[in-house]
Order: structure tokens, then sequence, then C-alpha cells
């Protein structure tokens, strides 16, 4: 593998995801199209972002991979070891000493500081995508910031269901400005974007759009005056740190029903258990 | 603890090397050779370096070994190879006209000039499993049949062959196609956006995947987007590829390779003002891969509905924007199979909504 | 009184065939212009010129915007044009599905025009909405259904409903009781009718059907091989027809 150029992308390529990196960040939320490579790991297995922290990767960088909110499952550790190997940065589980953490399907519980950036894989990034398939048409949408439909699809689960059932991926209006997808974070999740100090990228390999947040942006959930939007959680606390404040995976501990609660955030867990202890 | 939360890199580890031991297969049964992948299994090397936009037999030989013959696999590895590599400027267009011909047939017309070259076809193979291959065993040609053989190949190849659509378009019974000096988009280097001009859609069809180009196709054929097609010409041989090399100020010859080109002849339009003329279909493929080149012709033509002033039917293969964002068997793959992947995190909330909906329809 | 709309010089081709060519007129707030003619005649085109659906190649259209005054709408970036059409305008299709989302509930169908306009109270867009299918005659325990669920005249009050509820200021309808019984079509007509009256809405009618003209329009526009033959208040037009084709369409409807 050392025979492959610093972060595996070769400098031009990194070049033109930058100049797209640079692009989303002056336009929040806009998904600018960008000439995504084929990667070693397979479309819809984070090249998006994998393309985005390559092209942003310095060697003095300290990296962080999850997916799920864990260090170790299987796509993070697959992630993190092209790194190591790709780049030969060090690699850290710790959000605080962490410069730059890719993630899948979460943010870390521990708060982001300024300095940090954190990348998002994004499969779709297209939030109107499954209320109107053509990407001509919603692209159109976005320009004239046509957004009725988007509600339409809120009402309608108000009128089904008596409450908002979108849990994850929930869209969120940037700066009052475009409406993006979160990428497929549980909405719990959502009011960390809001305001953080960190850069935060969004890559989306196969749909070939990056996005982007600048720190100390505006996030806002979208609902109704009279159906607020509510960042739910599992009810209980964490069989192994306590915290009554994370989000939580159901663990099935045995073949009779049993189960527990555990944090998802597996290096938030562990450094309350440790401080405990 | 519990096993999901740890362990991922010993898993990992673990079937990896799992993985390896199933490539190889029975050690009692000899290694397979790259040399001997590229030499008889060809074809299939022909779709990986078609489908991977990538021409070099060798690493396509060796991909497939790599992929234990998933042939996408060894597609999705020439993609992942390919974009490691430096692009140190672009050839000339090849010129398909001075081909020299492996194969060369035409639908259209009993003869041509130059003659119906059937070449090595399956065409008319009857398709009966031949057991003398089971029991590894080769019948040699007889000494007759190979001076024949012998004869046949180089008399084939030796001259290039007047094209079948350029006799019909020197009557203008063939509509000309637009010429230019502009140069065309590139999908792999600018992301793609509709709508796509005709260079962008022929360059994505031809890394097309074969299935889904050739199902595409056939729908065509069988009233969703029907446009008539007749092999025009189907041409199959090698292209020379050359290249400004601004230092010398003229072209070079940089290599060779072996293409499929296919042109279709497609019902004709015209009006009382416009007389009738046909249109054409085409399809241009790295290799041997005349099933490809001849869908890819069919969905061109299918897809120039709106130029040519056809009626939009709503099939399938009139849609630009359905067909190329599904084309691409890595993106279909990769995106297909990431739902493998842990998606606990968002089925927790789901889980959880559902709970709470059906507590508050008990109540 | 201004006119709410002024059209002027519209023509439209089809490469060398003529859609509708030269197409003046005026019309006043409060007023219902009927353009009938058989299918070929350029009506449709006409109508489409008019609602943005399709560029003429020459003319004007100037509307009396309650937000931007008197602007012509061919000059209006899409923009301006799709925000006008989310509020002052309002296209009643004759087939229900062109004007509808099949997938959607009545509901979300008549509240989608006040979200596109940025309302955001769940509780008072249900309650527009509610109000609006009574309007329609649609009982309020279908307001959770899709239109697929729908017959015909209900689907087409349903488009009727999800059109008006912003109170645009002009209606472009195409054959709004084409493909509909009877007398579906007779009880759709009553309810159009009182609708206009009630909202004093401006409105532009095309049909083959001069029943619904003598319903619904005050005045008429007669078209033919893409121009306007015949022009007036719609029961002098159609109790004395001058223009020989006129002529032949009202005695075509009497002979039925």
């Amino acid at each position: 593998m050392s025979d492959y150029n610093f972060a595996y992308l070769d400098e031009q390529t990194k070049r033109m995801i930058r100049r797209a990196l640079l692009k989303a960040i002056a336009v929040p939320g806009y998904q600018v199209p960008f000439a995504s490579r084929e990667m070693p790991m397979p479309y819809g297995w984070g090249t998006g972002g994998v393309q985005v922290t390559a092209s942003t990767l310095v060697p003095e960088d300290v990296l962080k991979v999850i997916d799920q909110g864990a260090d170790d499952t299987t796509n993070a550790v697959s992630i993190r070891r092209f790194f190591e190997v790709t780049a030969g940065v060090e690699t850290t589980t710790e959000v605080p000493v962490a410069t730059l953490i890719q993630t899948r399907h979460r943010v870390p519980e521990t708060p982001l500081t300024e300095g940090q950036i954190i990348v998002y894989q994004v499969p779709i990034p297209e939030p109107l995508r499954f209320l109107e398939p053509r990407e001509t048409e919603t692209r159109k949408m976005h320009s004239l910031g046509e957004y009725g439909l988007m509600h339409v699809k809120l009402y309608e689960d108000i009128a089904r269901h008596g409450e908002i059932a979108t849990t994850y991926a929930y869209p969120a209006r940037v700066s009052s400005g475009y409406v993006m997808d979160p990428s497929p974070i549980p909405k719990f999740d959502n009011p960390k974007l809001d305001h953080s100090p960190a850069i935060q990228l969004f890559g989306a390999g196969r749909e070939q759009r990056i996005y982007a947040l600048p720190p100390w942006t505006s996030v806002q959930s979208l609902d109704f005056e009279d159906h607020p939007f509510d960042p739910s959680r599992a009810d209980g606390e964490c069989a192994l740190c306590g915290s009554k404040d994370s989000y939580l995976d159901e663990v099935i501990t045995d073949d009779a029903g049993g189960r527990m609660f555990i944090c998802s955030d597996t290096d938030y867990c562990a450094r309350r258990s440790e401080g405990a202890a | 603890m519990y096993v999901a939360v740890k362990g991922g890199e010993k898993a990992i580890d673990e079937a990896h090397a799992w993985l390896a031991h199933e490539r190889r297969g029975d050690p009692a049964t000899p290694v397979l050779d790259t040399a001997q992948i590229r030499e008889q299994l060809t074809l299939s090397c022909y779709r990986v370096m078609a489908e991977g936009s990538l021409y070099d037999l060798d690493l396509a030989a060796l991909a497939i070994k790599q992929a234990r013959g998933d042939l996408i696999e060894a597609i999705f590895l020439i993609r992942a190879y390919r974009t490691t590599l430096p692009r140190f400027g672009v050839s000339a267009p090849i010129d398909t006209s001075a081909m020299l011909c492996l194969r060369r047939i035409s639908a259209t017309f009993k003869d041509a000039p130059g003659g119906q070259l059937l070449g090595p076809t399956f065409d008319y193979t009857h398709r009966l499993l031949d057991f003398t291959l089971l029991a590894n065993g080769e019948a040699p040609l007889k000494r007759d049949e190979r001076d024949s053989l012998a004869k046949g190949m180089a008399s084939q190849s030796a001259e290039p062959l007047a094209r079948v659509s350029d006799i019909l378009g020197n009557d203008a019974l063939l509509q000309a196609e637009p010429t230019g000096d502009e140069a065309p988009g590139d999908l792999t280097r600018e992301p793609l956006e509709f709508p796509a001009d005709r260079a962008l859609r022929l360059q994505s069809l031809s890394r097309a995947d074969e299935g889904f180009a050739l199902s595409l196709a056939y729908s065509t054929q069988r009233g969703y987007g029907r446009n008539h097609p007749f092999i025009g010409e189907l041409r199959v041989g090698v292209v020379e590829v050359s290249m400004e090399i601004p230092e010398l100020g003229f072209s070079v010859v940089i290599g060779e390779m072996t293409v499929t080109e296919c042109e279709t002849v497609n019902q004709f339009v015209g009006s009382r003002k416009q007389p009738a003329q046909f249109t054409r279909g085409y399809g241009l493929t790295f290799g041997h891969t005349e099933r490809k080149a001849i869908a890819m012709a069919l969905l061109d033509r299918a897809l120039r509905w709106e130029e040519l002033g056809e009626d939009n039917v709503g099939a399938p293969a009139q849609d630009a924007e359905f067909v190329l964002s599904h084309a691409d068997n890595i993106q279909a793959t990769g995106f297909l199979e990431h739902i493998k992947l842990p998606h606990y995190v968002d089925f927790q909330s789901e889980l959880e909504l559902v709970r709470r909906l059906r507590a508050e329809a008990g109540q | 009184m201004n006119p709410i709309l002024e059209v002027s010089g519209i023509t439209r081709r089809y490469g060398d065939r003529i859609g509708c060519a030269d197409i003046s007129f005026d019309l006043y707030p409060g007023e219902v212009m009927g353009i009938v003619g058989e299918s070929g005649s350029g009506k449709s085109t006409l109508l489409n010129c008019l609602a943005g659906e399709l560029i003429p190649d020459a003319g004007r259209i100037l509307f009396d915007s309650r937000a931007e005054g008197v602007c012509d709408l061919l000059d209006l970036s899409e923009m301006q044009r799709r925000v006008l059409s989310r509020i002052e305008l309002a296209f009643v299709h004759q087939n229900p599905r062109d004007g509808l989302r099949m997938g959607v509930s009545a509901g979300g169908n008549v509240g989608e025009r006040l979200m596109g306009v940025g309302q955001r109270h769940y509780g008072n867009i249900r309650e527009q909405a509610l109000s609006w299918l009574e309007r329609v005659e649609i009982p309020a325990d279908r307001i959770d259904d899709r239109p697929s669920q729908f017959s015909g005249g209900m689907q087409q009050r349903l488009q009727i409903a999800r059109n008006l509820v912003t109170s645009p200021r002009l209606v472009f309808m195409d054959e709004p009781t084409g493909g509909l019984d009877v007398s579906v079509q007779a009880r759709l007509l009553d309810l159009l009718r009182g609708l206009v009256r009630e909202m004093g809405l401006s409105a532009i009618v095309v049909t083959h059907d001069l029943a619904v003209v003598r319903l619904l329009a005050d005045r008429i526009l007669v078209m033919k091989s893409g121009q306007v033959v015949e022009s007036g208040l719609t029961d002098q037009v159609l109790d004395d027809p001058h223009h020989p084709y006129t002529q032949l369409l009202v005695a075509s409807v009497l002979q039925a």
C-alpha cells in the first residue's frame, strides 16, 4: 500500500474535492456536485466521507472513526485501518483528542470544540428525494426555496400517527436557507448540529455531492408550531455507565426477551465508566 | 461485555484469512495462473475492462482471480485502482474505420464490401456441453482445418473495411451525425448532471452494467420505447491509439486495443418537407463485448427521442435520468450491499416510535 | 376599474402550424371568460400560454398582482412566477390526477399551498382544510383519505379546494367538467358558480361544452384555427351568433 499517495487520493483529486468543500462552506447546506472517485470500499459504505477525510487530512491530524457511535464496529475498523495504512496518521477513540472525526449515523455525545472537523457519511444527500425522485426538479425546488412539500410529509405523519414519524435523517433548515439532510443520524442528534463550534462536512460519494456547515451555523429541525421538534430517545439509563442523557442501544441479552440498554457512543461510555471507577 | 461491541478488528482479520483460503480452493488443484485467465477466460477479462473503464488485460485477469470470479467485484477492483492513476493526457479519438476487423457483420445487407466476416463467434454454435473439455482434453485441429483457419485469420485482419453506415450516409439515407471539435464532457472527472448530452450518455452507457443495459434494451424491443433497430454494422477488431505529444508536435501511436462497435439503423423520421431518413444508435465498448455494444446502441437510440422529435411514451429506456442514474453496477452494488452494514442506531429510533405509537393506540 | 389581465398579441406556433395567432382581450376583476371551440381550435394552446405552461412566440400578458402591481407574466423570473402561482394564480386541470398529489391525503392536498406560503401551525392548516372540504361538499371524515379512494367528481372538487385555499385572484380552468358523468357535471358546475360569485373570482374557462360557458361565463371568445372569430357577452353571442362557425357550434348543441 505504501506505493499510494498520502491518504490514497492523488493531489489533483484532493484539490478538486477541496474546491467543492470551500464552496460548500461558503454556501451552507447547498449540495455541491463533485466528481466522486471510485474508492477501494463500496459506494454506500462511506466513500463520500472517506474522500472528504482524505482531502482534509494532514499528517499532524489525529483521526477518530465511528459507525453507529462505536469505534470498533467493523466498518469503522475498516475505514480507520485504511487511513492508518495510506496516511500513517495517528488514530484515537477519544473525542477530545481527535482533530478529525469521520462518522456514520451518530454525532458524539461529547461536545465538539473549535478547530475540530467532523465528516459525515451520507447515503442520500437530497432531503426531498423521497418526495420527488428527479434531481432536475429537486435542484429547482432548492433554488426557489419551495419547501412546502417537505411540510406536507410532516403533515401527513401527524394526520396518520398523531406525531411526526421521522426518527432519523430528520430534515433541518440551515440559516433559514437551504433544507438539508443531516445524514441518517437519529433525530436525537439533530440539536448537536445547531451552532456547533466544529466544522461539519458531509460527503455523499455515490450521489456525488458535498455539503457543509461552517462553525456556529444555525440548524433548525423542521416542525410545526403546535407540534414542535422532539429529539426523543429510549427511556432508561445505560447499564454500563449509568448515563441518563446519552443515546441508547438496546441489547438483547438472552433468548427469553431479556434486554438492557447501553450507550451507543462507546467512547463516551468508556470514559464515564473510567471516571466513575 | 457483549460480542457485538468488541472484537470488530479480530473478526475482520479472520474473515479475510478465510476469504483467502476459499479463494485458493482445494490446494490439491493447481494454482490458477492469471495468464490462463487472460488467454482462456478472455471474454470475462473484456467485460471487466469495459465496465472497469481501464484497458489492461493482465490487470483484468488479476482482478478476476482476486475476486474469485465475481465479475462485479473484479470491476470494482479495477475502478478503485483506476482512481489512483495520474492522468497524463488525452488520446486522439480512435478511428474505428481503420479497424482491423476480427469480425464484421451487417444485418441490413446480404453482403457488404469486404464481406460478412463471422470471426470467432458463438452465434452459430450448438449450445451443447462439450464433455471433452470436462475431461481436460482439447481435440487438436486437423492439419487442413489449421491451415484454413490461419489463412482466414490472416486475410480477415489485413485491410480496413468500409463502414456500412458510410455507404448509407453517402446517399443521405442515414441521418448524419453532428460533427465538431468540442471536447466531450468526462464523467470520470466531472459529476454527472442533467440533462446530460449525448457524449455523456454514451460514456455512461459504455461502462454501464451489461445486465442492466441488456434488460433495458430488451424492454425497448418489447414495446417500451420501441425504435425498430437493425444492426447496420457490428465490428470487432483492433484499433490504434495515438496521442499528440506537444513537444513533438505530432501524434504518436502509443498502443492498440480491441474494441466492439455497433451501429444500428432505426426507424426513419420524416415529414412533407423533410425527406424520410434512417436514424442511428451507437455503441462502442472495450474488448470483444458485443452483447453490451448492441444494447448500448439500442439505449442510445431510445434516449434520443427528444432531439428526433419523437413522443415520450414514458418508457424507462427513454428516461435519461433513470437510465444513467442506475446504470453503474459499482454504484448499484455498493448501495445495495451497504444495507448489510449495521443500522441499529436508526433501527432503535424506529423501534422507539413504533412502541410509542402502539402504546398510544392501546390506550 | 382596471383590468386584472390584459392580453395582447399572443401568438404561438408549432413549427409551421399555428397554435394561436395574435389573441388580445381584457379580463376585469370578478369576471369569468369562457373560451370555446372544437379541439385543435387553439383554445388549450392559449390557456397554456396564459398559465405559463407554454411560452408564446409573441405577445404580452399584463397581470394586476396583489404583491407586485401590474407586471408582464412573460417577463417574470421563474422564481417570481412560481411565487405568483402559489398565491395569486390557480390552475384546475381537466384530469384531477394532473392537479392533485395522489399519494397524499385530501387534507395534505389542500394544505400544501398553505404550507408553501409559510404556514406552520398544524391545527390551523387542518382547520382551513376541513372548512374547504366542507365548502366543496366532501365529508369531513374523508380528510385523511387519499384522492385515489375518491370518485371522479370528488377528486375534481378536491382539486378545486386545493387551488382556491389561498384565495387566488385568477383561476385558469381547462375543461373542468370534462370526463365526468352528466349528473356529476351539473353538481360541479353549480358548486363552481357558487364559489366564483362568493369569492369574486376572476377566471378563464376553456371548454368545448357550451352549457358550461352559459352557466359560468360572463363573456366568451369563440376560437377557430387559432383565431378568435367572435367575442362578446355570453348570452348575446349564444342567442344571436354572427359568425358562421359560432352558428354551427350553437346549432350542433341544439340538435344534440
